[in-house]
């Protein structure tokens, strides 16, 4: 078997806490090839963010390891850009400035001055954002941050994009109008994605795999279910799909029977 | 820390509460000319035009009387009381009648210089504030420089606080002996207990600011991997401006208040020195005429700076 394009290995997570050591993760196992769309899925407090903190080497696990490309992950990079949840835009800077400060830093003197120009703006078209570019944070809604927080990420041209529940913060609407764009977006670029959600519909929806991890402490991964649904994918399509439907019965079956947990 | 939180509150939004504020008063005044029911009536129905049509200066006139108007009334009043009981068989204290006519020669001459220390009221001023010019810089340098490593690095927190807790309680004229003992002359003195005096709330609440940066912001700073310097300017500076500036202000402030006190003792040239002198001689006018400059320059100093903070900070207090 090739050697796989990302792969988490008996990955185990520990933080200290006052009453002892408290197990988030235990022996997480997973491999994930280029171009796939894995999005993570479990309840909350089930240490799916800091699963994917640590391929972002935002955390370091306690034991296991994670490789990217053969080589392992022990630090933030742009090879791993990620689009937190609640857009994490700084506000003194405008939207192209933010993208710029992401760009600059990354492009590491392949690209002229124009051609991060150049560059940006390409970034802010793919999220249709271009209008914008002048404007900061605070003049943008929920939606339109969270848009110009995937530019940043794309633009650096990540191996693998990851995703920490990007849209939860956002309305039914915008955020079925992003995922849609999220889709189009990532076909246009063949990204490769890990995304943690907690919306049923938008796993299914957006992945080529959906990995369901167990209730903490000592989470792990339950279940993984592949979607073979064709792409480009349609939403309103999909909802009378039989495939699709029996799809986001397996998920719901698995968290609200399998895993349920006392709210 | 609990002890300086109050110092550490970020300015607020004052250029959105400030508008809100004048119009409020703006409609206050206009409302005042017409009753409020026909004006109620006149929004409602656009069949009544007398009530609305109000040309536009009126308006603006409006508005500025409503800002100029309360200040003044309180000064005139406040004065008014001043000359009523100063006037008394046996007062100790001139009135402000007295004060302007045994002070026009300064007033009206603040440059003249005789040599020595009988100079005008202007070059009083200027060696003050070139003394807290000096002292201040070194304190907004060395307290950026403090506050970041104290904010920053948990350590350097851990040695460092319980020492600033301490030493920021000393009064600023408790380190005059020191400093005299120390430099020899009275003039690096004066400095650097301006210094002394405004360094304090500097580190306290850029340090504050520092550790009050959002995890996201030190996450994307990670993730694009900025290094120290490039994190410095570009993140950490804008993200805790608002609490930098408000640490600036008090400390612009305190060493204003330090100065005077400390050149009464030094003497030489100055403000404070004036005041001392004057009360030596028995000019309590002059003294009154220095306190009325003390104030409007200290005044100046913290709309300065606050008006730097706020074109600095521009944005950054907005999440």
């Amino acid at each position: 078997m090739s050697q796989p394009f990302l792969e988490l290995s008996l990955v185990s997570m520990a933080f200290k806490t006052r009453q002892g050591p408290f197990q988030a993760l235990s022996d997480i196992n997973l491999r994930v090839e280029k171009g796939e769309f894995v999005s993570l899925i479990g309840h909350s407090g089930c240490g799916k963010s800091t699963l994917l903190n640590i391929v972002a080497g935002l955390y370091r696990c306690t034991a296991g390891g994670v490789l990217l490309e053969g080589r392992e992950v022990d630090q933030p990079g742009p090879d791993r850009a990620v689009v937190f949840q609640n857009h994490s835009l700084l506000p003194w800077l405008t939207a192209y400035e933010n993208i710029e400060l992401a760009v600059k830093k990354t492009s590491g003197g392949k690209r002229g001055k124009a051609q991060i120009r150049e560059w940006i703006l390409h970034n802010l078209k793919l999220v249709q954002m271009d209008h914008a570019m002048t404007k900061r944070p605070e003049e943008l809604s929920g939606g339109m941050k969270q848009r110009i927080g995937i530019a940043r990420a794309l633009a650096m041209e990540p191996k693998v994009l990851l995703m920490d529940e990007p849209f939860g913060a956002l309305d039914a609407l915008t955020r079925a109008r992003l995922q849609d764009e999220l889709l189009r977006i990532v076909a246009d670029t063949g990204s490769t994605v890990m995304m943690v959600t907690h919306d049923v519909d938008e796993a299914v929806l957006l992945s080529d795999r959906v990995v369901m991890m167990t209730n903490g402490p000592a989470a792990t991964i339950g279940e993984i279910l592949e979607v073979n649904l064709a792409r480009p994918r349609n939403r309103l399509a999909l909802a009378t799909d039989a495939r699709y439907l029996s799809a986001r019965k397996a998920v719901l079956e698995f968290l609200y029977q399998k895993q349920l947990k006392a709210a | 820390m609990t002890t300086t939180a109050t110092l550490a509150a970020p300015p607020e939004p004052a250029s959105a509460r400030k508008s809100d504020t004048v119009t409020d008063l703006g409609a206050v005044a206009a409302a005042a000319t017409t009753t409020p029911t026909v004006k109620a009536r006149a929004a409602a129905a656009p069949a009544a035009p007398t009530a609305r049509r109000r040309p536009a200066w009126l308006d603006t006139l409006g508005d500025c009387a409503a800002k100029i108007l309360p200040p003044v009334v309180t000064m005139a009043l406040l004065l008014g009381i001043w000359e009523l009981a100063s006037s008394q068989a046996g007062a100790s204290l001139p009135p402000p009648s007295k004060v302007v006519a045994d002070t026009r020669d300064l007033i009206l001459h603040p440059f003249f210089d005789n040599g020595g220390n009988d100079v005008g009221m202007a070059w009083q001023l200027l060696a003050s504030l070139e003394r807290v010019l000096y002292g201040y810089s070194i304190a907004v340098v060395a307290g950026i420089s403090l506050g970041v490593l104290v904010g920053q690095f948990a350590l350097a927190m851990r040695g460092l606080d319980p020492v600033f807790q301490v030493l920021r309680t000393v009064p600023p004229l408790a380190w005059l002996p020191i400093a005299l003992a120390g430099f020899r002359d009275g003039n690096p003195s004066a400095i650097f207990v301006i210094f002394i005096t405004a360094v304090w709330p500097i580190i306290i609440n850029t340090s504050i600011g520092i550790r009050n940066i959002p995890n996201d912001y030190r996450n994307v700073a990670r993730v694009v991997r900025l290094n120290g310097i490039e994190y410095f300017w570009k993140i950490m500076m804008p993200a805790a401006a608002p609490y930098i500036f408000s640490g600036l202000r008090v400390g612009v402030g305190l060493s204003w208040l330090a100065i005077v006190a400390a050149e009464m003792l030094i003497g030489g040239v100055g403000i404070g020195f004036f005041i001392w002198d004057a009360w030596n001689s028995s000019r309590i006018s002059d003294i009154v005429l220095a306190l009325v400059y003390v104030g409007l320059v200290g005044f100046m100093l913290d709309r300065i700076v606050s008006w730097i903070g706020r074109w600095v900070a521009r944005g950054s207090s907005v999440n």
